[in-house]
């Protein structure tokens, strides 16, 4: 879950590491009153989208009065497709040079990973590997000192700049690891001053480790419909094309989108019903698909714990239901089988046992596809 | 032949009273897997399906000389059972739940490593060794049929689909492993492969992947020694960037984990991938018609 960038802030500044001066803004009275306390700002839209300098989601103010006209056009305001609905105000910053750090895990090496460099702020993917410092935490010991003042040696940070990344580190990890943190970034670690200074910062927690944060405010991203279908407890991603996709199991509902994308066709979403779901879920998961009025309906379903016949029955739940209007395409194989089949069939529905062919006249059945 | 898992390893099961815990005992036993005892903290002297359930997994191992356990507890109790299994001596580990929190996988794995212990998961469907009748997890069982293929997975279904495939297809297997669909888990597909490299049995291999990560990466690397055909097949060709696929591990995040690094890694290497999973028994056909 990623976290805005004020409560990512507030994460750095509650492990004692240095932030501007900053003020959450709700109101354009809120604006007036942050930079009548802290001077000139930049007023920056609390959004997650990467970019969001470039869409004119960051403006400066120099007075009260001016921040308040700012904050009147910016709450509101729609940025790549988000809903400005908070500022937060931060106080102009002379800045001297821009580093790099960040805290994440390393999936191959399975331990966490810090990175660093003296070439901030810009993204790290854009930085020259070379210019890049890596050093791997061994989990049962955590970060101590030594590890920031090896980290600052091999940046090649002497003096200050190198005592307070060495403490700086050590706070940095403590909030990854009592965060739960996917990652923790500082972009820039800005020098003011003769300082560091955290002038941006990236939080992202572990949708995984959310019950042991109970305190954190939840944070959907994604559209509307995607949040409703989270809410049935269903992973869901809607893509842009127009054959809905039901499938089961992570793995199985990539390779059905993919197997659409294959012949020629459009997916419209991504959709995994689960691998042992029972008729309920399915049945909630089908009416979402309905909704969204695309072209075809395609099921591909591998029962393995997941039952055809529950499939079957979810299915014509639907169908006598809410309806279902397009061409519906299904493939059914695995456990109880002939049954499901044979619940279809009563139906007038007739189902596949390939995906190949399947998805092949689903594709066809939506007007797509090579010719 | 098998690898990892064998007809001797003696099975406990975490978690067994609860609705999967007792469901999956059944079809482990049905398979012919030696579920030797079951762990559900208060409820010793019990038992499921007829397997002796115990307080603690010491008891356990103690009593029935258990050597690899499954675990089905919640996820925000599974590095609780993982360590408790780990420190009485289990060996052989498959972590069942999805949900675990990666820190709490983090030190599982870390403790793994210092024990030797292999950890199959998390958020894994199993382990099944069908030519030794015995299997750790979550998969149907009519799918499978002994022979000579190894099969690594990260995925549950897709696997099914891929090992049903390849029954049908007349290619038998030795060992499915499935590595699971979480970013922290505790194999690597290079860490299964060096079994199938020292089985004698295992005459080939498919590798299921998808996006997210850079295992398939790193795999590709050491299978330019590994010596055996290898067919690969990869999910996730139109996953759009920056969403999750279903599994938290299954994500291109800032420009890595595309498939397409994956495809070139793995082709440069010599594995045969494929694009369908349907074209994966033609692919290794030719592959194996080359040994």
């Amino acid at each position: 879950m990623k976290q805005y960038e004020y409560l990512a802030k507030q994460a750095l500044r509650d492990h004692g590491i240095p932030i501007p001066p900053g003020r959450l803004v709700n109101t354009p009275e809120d604006a007036y009153q942050a930079v009548q306390e802290i001077g000139p700002a930049a007023l920056k839209a609390q959004v997650l989208v990467g970019g969001r300098g470039k869409a004119g989601g960051i403006r400066f103010a120099s007075t009260p009065d001016e921040a308040r006209d700012v904050a009147k056009a910016m709450l509101g305001m729609d940025l790549k497709g988000y809903t400005v609905e908070r500022l937060y105000a931060e106080g102009k910053l002379d800045i001297e040079r821009e580093f790099y750090i960040s805290v994440t895990t390393d999936r191959n090496k399975k331990v966490p990973l810090v990175m660093a460099s003296l070439a901030g702020g810009v993204e790290i993917e854009d930085v020259d590997d070379s210019q890049i410092v890596r050093q791997w935490v061994d989990p049962r010991v955590g970060v101590l000192p030594y590890f920031g003042r090896e980290l600052a040696q091999r940046l090649g940070l002497t003096g200050t700049l190198a005592r307070e990344l060495a403490d700086l580190v050590v706070k940095l990890y403590q909030i990854y690891r009592e965060r739960d943190a996917e990652l923790v970034e500082i972009n820039p670690l800005a020098v003011v001053n003769g300082h560091l200074m955290a002038a941006d910062a990236r939080l992202n927690i572990d949708d995984s480790a959310l019950f042991r944060h109970k305190n954190l405010e939840l944070i959907e991203e994604g559209s509307e419909l995607e949040k409703k279908v989270h809410q049935i407890g269903l992973a869901f991603v809607e893509l842009d094309g127009d054959i809905a996709i039901m499938a089961n199991g992570a793995g199985m509902a990539m390779a059905t989108v993919d197997a659409i994308q294959y012949f020629g066709g459009k997916p419209a979403n991504f959709l995994d019903a689960g691998g042992g779901a029972s008729v309920e879920p399915t049945a909630q998961a089908l009416d979402v698909l309905v909704s969204m009025k695309p072209k075809v309906l395609f099921i591909n379903i591998f029962g393995g714990i997941t039952r055809c016949d529950d499939v079957a029955t979810a299915i014509l739940q639907v169908k006598e239901g809410t309806g279902i209007p397009v061409p519906l395409v299904v493939r059914l194989v695995g456990t109880n089988e002939k049954e499901g089949v044979a619940l279809l069939e009563q139906a007038g529905i007739s189902a596949y046992s390939d995906m190949a062919p399947a998805a092949e006249r689903a594709v066809q059945l939506a007007g797509e596809g090579r010719s | 032949m098998a690898v990892l898992l064998t007809k001797n390893s003696k099975i406990l099961v975490q978690g067994i009273t609860g609705n999967q815990g007792r469901f999956h005992t059944k079809q482990m036993l049905a398979y012919g897997s030696q579920v030797v005892g079951g762990i559900s903290p208060g409820k010793a002297g019990d038992t499921v399906e007829g397997v002796p359930v115990f307080d603690t997994v010491e008891t356990a191992v103690q009593k029935t000389g258990a050597n690899a356990s499954i675990v089905f507890v919640p996820a925000p109790f599974a590095k609780d059972a993982a360590f408790e299994a780990m420190e009485s001596g289990i060996q052989l580990l498959v972590m069942i739940p999805e949900h675990i929190p990666v820190q709490d996988s983090i030190d599982i794995v870390t403790r793994a490593g210092e024990l030797g212990v292999t950890v199959i998961g998390p958020n894994t469907f199993g382990i099944i060794s069908p030519g030794e009748k015995t299997k750790m997890g979550i998969m149907p069982n009519h799918i499978y049929q002994p022979g000579p293929i190894g099969v690594v997975a990260r995925s549950g279904t897709l696997s099914y689909e891929i090992a049903f495939s390849l029954t049908n297809g007349g290619f038998g297997q030795t060992t499915v492993v499935g590595m699971g669909g979480d970013p922290v888990v505790g194999q690597t597909f290079i860490s299964v492969l060096r079994h199938f490299k020292d089985d004698p049995d295992t005459k080939g291999v498919v590798m299921v992947g998808e996006i997210g990560g850079s295992a398939e990466e790193e795999a590709a690397e050491y299978l330019k020694t590994f010596g055996k055909p290898v067919v690969a097949y990869l999910a996730g060709r139109a996953a759009p960037p920056g969403k999750r696929m279903g599994h938290a591990g299954a994500i291109i995040e800032r420009g890595r984990g595309t498939l397409e690094s994956k495809e070139k890694a793995l082709t440069a290497a010599g594995a045969s991938v494929v694009t369908m999973p349907w074209q994966v028994v033609d692919a290794l056909r030719e592959a194996m018609a080359h040994v």
